[in-house]
Order: structure tokens, then C-alpha cells, then sequence
């Protein structure tokens, strides 16, 4: 069994109002130093094979065809072994 | 002469569908059925309409789990050969998801759900899908939205532009197209659109919910009637070739 944690996050090209209205709120807590907020998601699957490179190619083919739309976003993960 | 029929596609959320049902059988006189998501037949429809709502709860992306129900791989078909399909709202989000038009629908700019009456310019009225409308007219319709910044990269809108294949832009009530008549962010004010084939539509505007008199409101039946009109021709043109063949 295996973990795959799956990152993503609007395109660079594309503006975050959602992030930019927390900005606003992180500088009001008086953090001036934080220069920008993305946000995206977090995603979790848990995938039952054998193989860590099996593993990737669901982790991967999940995320590319229904988990991140290409279009407005991008996605990167990491696969770990579960004991 | 026979009428056109419409089949409007029911997913878990929609909530739309009975206003496109009602306005296309009731007020439009025309044929119109309902088709399941899990059903594997459009029940020999002539157009298919992918109503407003909230599929699956909007849940991942607005259209992204909806666009993977048993249906859509009939419409995916239908639309490849041909077919009239008309996306609205939701059903645009499902469109863009399902690939049939290019670009997606983000979070509004604003941030908030926007209700309300919006004025939209025709920028082609030489499609089947507006041929009832006037070169440039406005029309109003309502839109009733949260994620509906329609985005395309700019390679993508270069094609829209220059095929014409941008029906609707957010307008002025006069007919310009300004920051302040953007409702969501849309890139260029765009409003609807159509696939390089002509035969698919999506829009974020409601124009069932414009279309009876009762209502005061009709400019939605343009759009409609146009579709009708076209189908109605497509359809004497077959039951004639038909006759000459028998």
C-alpha cells in the first residue's frame, strides 16, 4: 500500500483573489513581511499495488485527468510506502 | 411538422433543469424530456442541454465529477458528430471540463456570488445559436454565479476571436464592453462561446429563466428560438432527402 500526497496550485499566469484577500489578512495580523498567498489543494490517495513505480503512474494519471484541470492548474506529489 | 426534441440532462445538484424543461415544452412549445446522468441513451434527442446547478455539490471543480457521469460519454459522442449541445452555467463548467470548449471558469474576482440581471452584447449573430438576434444587439438575461471568471490562455482566445466564436461579452446597456459591466473577471467580458464546429454552446447567463412573458423577461427566447429554427430546418431538410429516397 502506498501514499500519494498530491499538491495543486493555480497556474503562475492565473490571479488568486482568494489568496490575495488572505494576504490582506495575514499583513493585518502584522505580518508585513509575507509577500503573497497562493492557494490550492491538498489531496490524499491511498493506492493498493505493489510497486512504487505503479503507484506513481496512478498517482499521476488521477491527478492529470480529474484531480488538477490543466487548463488553470498545476500538480506535483510525492508517493510514500505505507507499512 | 414535427418538433424539435430537447433532451435536459438531470445530474445529482442540478436545479435548473425543470426551468429549462418548462420554458422548452411549456412556453416553447417544443418536444422535451429529461435524461438521467446514469442513463447511456439521449432517447434519439435532436439537441441536448446541460442545465445550471450545483452537480455533485461543485465538489473538486465546478463539472469536473459530473463530466465522468455514464451520460456525458454520449454526449461527447454526440457533440463529436455533430450534435447540438448548450451548456448553461453549471453545464458550461461541465463543457469546458469535459473538453468540448476550450478554457475553464474560475472563482468570480470578487469573490461573491453574483445574482442578478447582466446586459450581453451578440458579438456573432451568424451561428445557430443566435441567428434570431440582431448584429450587435443587447440583450438581458440573468446569471446567477460564484465561479464563473471564464479563463482561456492566450493562444486559446486568439482562436475564439478569430473564428468568431465569442457569442456573448458582458456590455454596458448601450453596447459597451467596460470593466464596470464585468461581473465575474471574464477574460474580454466573455459571456458564451462555441466550439470551432458551431454546434456547441456554452454560456454563464440563464436565458430560461428570460424567456416567459409571464415574467416580463423574453430575450432569452432568442437564443432558444434560434436553435429551434435551425433544427427545424435540419430536420425538413432529412425528411425530404428521406421521401426522395423511398
Amino acid at each position: 500500500m502506498f501514499l500519494a500526497k498530491i499538491t495543486i496550485t493555480l497556474r503562475k499566469s492565473i490571479l488568486d483573489p482568494q489568496g490575495k484577500a488572505v494576504l490582506h489578512a495575514v499583513e493585518s495580523l502584522g505580518m508585513k513581511e509575507v509577500r503573497e498567498v497562493r492557494i490550492g489543494k491538498y489531496i490524499e490517495l491511498k493506492i493498493d499495488v505493489e510497486t512504487r513505480e505503479e503507484a506513481e503512474r496512478i498517482a499521476g494519471e488521477a491527478a492529470g485527468k480529474l484531480l488538477a484541470n490543466p487548463v488553470m492548474e498545476d500538480f506535483t506529489f510525492e508517493v510514500e510506502k505505507l507499512e | 411538422m414535427r418538433k424539435v426534441k430537447f433532451g435536459v440532462v438531470v445530474f445529482p445538484g442540478s436545479n435548473c433543469d425543470h426551468d429549462a424543461y418548462y420554458m422548452l415544452k411549456h412556453v416553447l412549445g417544443q418536444e422535451a424530456v429529461f435524461l438521467w446522468h446514469k442513463n447511456s441513451s439521449l432517447e434519439d434527442a435532436d439537441a441536448v442541454v446541460l442545465p445550471g446547478g450545483f452537480s455533485y455539490g461543485d465538489y473538486l471543480r465546478c463539472g469536473a465529477i459530473a463530466r465522468f457521469s455514464p451520460i456525458m460519454k454520449e454526449v461527447i459522442a454526440f457533440a463529436k458528430g455533430g450534435g447540438v449541445v448548450i451548456g448553461i452555467c453549471n453545464g458550461f463548467q461541465i463543457l469546458c471540463e469535459a473538453g468540448l470548449l476550450p478554457g475553464a471558469l474560475l472563482k468570480n474576482e470578487r469573490l461573491r456570488f453574483v445574482c442578478e440581471f447582466v446586459h450581453l452584447r451578440v458579438e456573432n449573430a451568424a451561428t445557430r445559436f443566435t441567428s434570431e438576434c440582431r448584429p450587435r444587439e443587447v440583450i438581458k438575461i440573468p446569471i446567477a454565479h460564484g465561479e464563473g471568471n471564464y479563463f482561456a490562455d492566450s493562444a486559446a482566445l486568439r482562436q475564439l476571436e478569430q473564428n468568431e466564436r465569442i457569442l456573448f461579452r458582458y456590455s454596458s446597456p448601450g453596447g459597451m464592453i467596460t470593466p464596470e459591466s464585468n461581473p465575474n473577471g471574464s477574460v474580454s467580458n466573455i459571456a458564451g462561446i462555441m466550439n470551432s464546429g458551431g454546434n456547441v454552446m456554452g454560456l454563464m447567463p440563464h436565458p430560461e429563466r428570460a424567456s416567459d412573458p409571464a415574467l416580463g423577461f423574453t430575450d432569452g427566447q432568442k437564443i432558444f428560438n434560434s436553435v429551434i429554427k435551425s433544427l427545424m430546418t435540419r430536420n425538413r431538410l432529412n425528411e425530404a432527402l428521406s421521401v426522395e429516397r423511398s
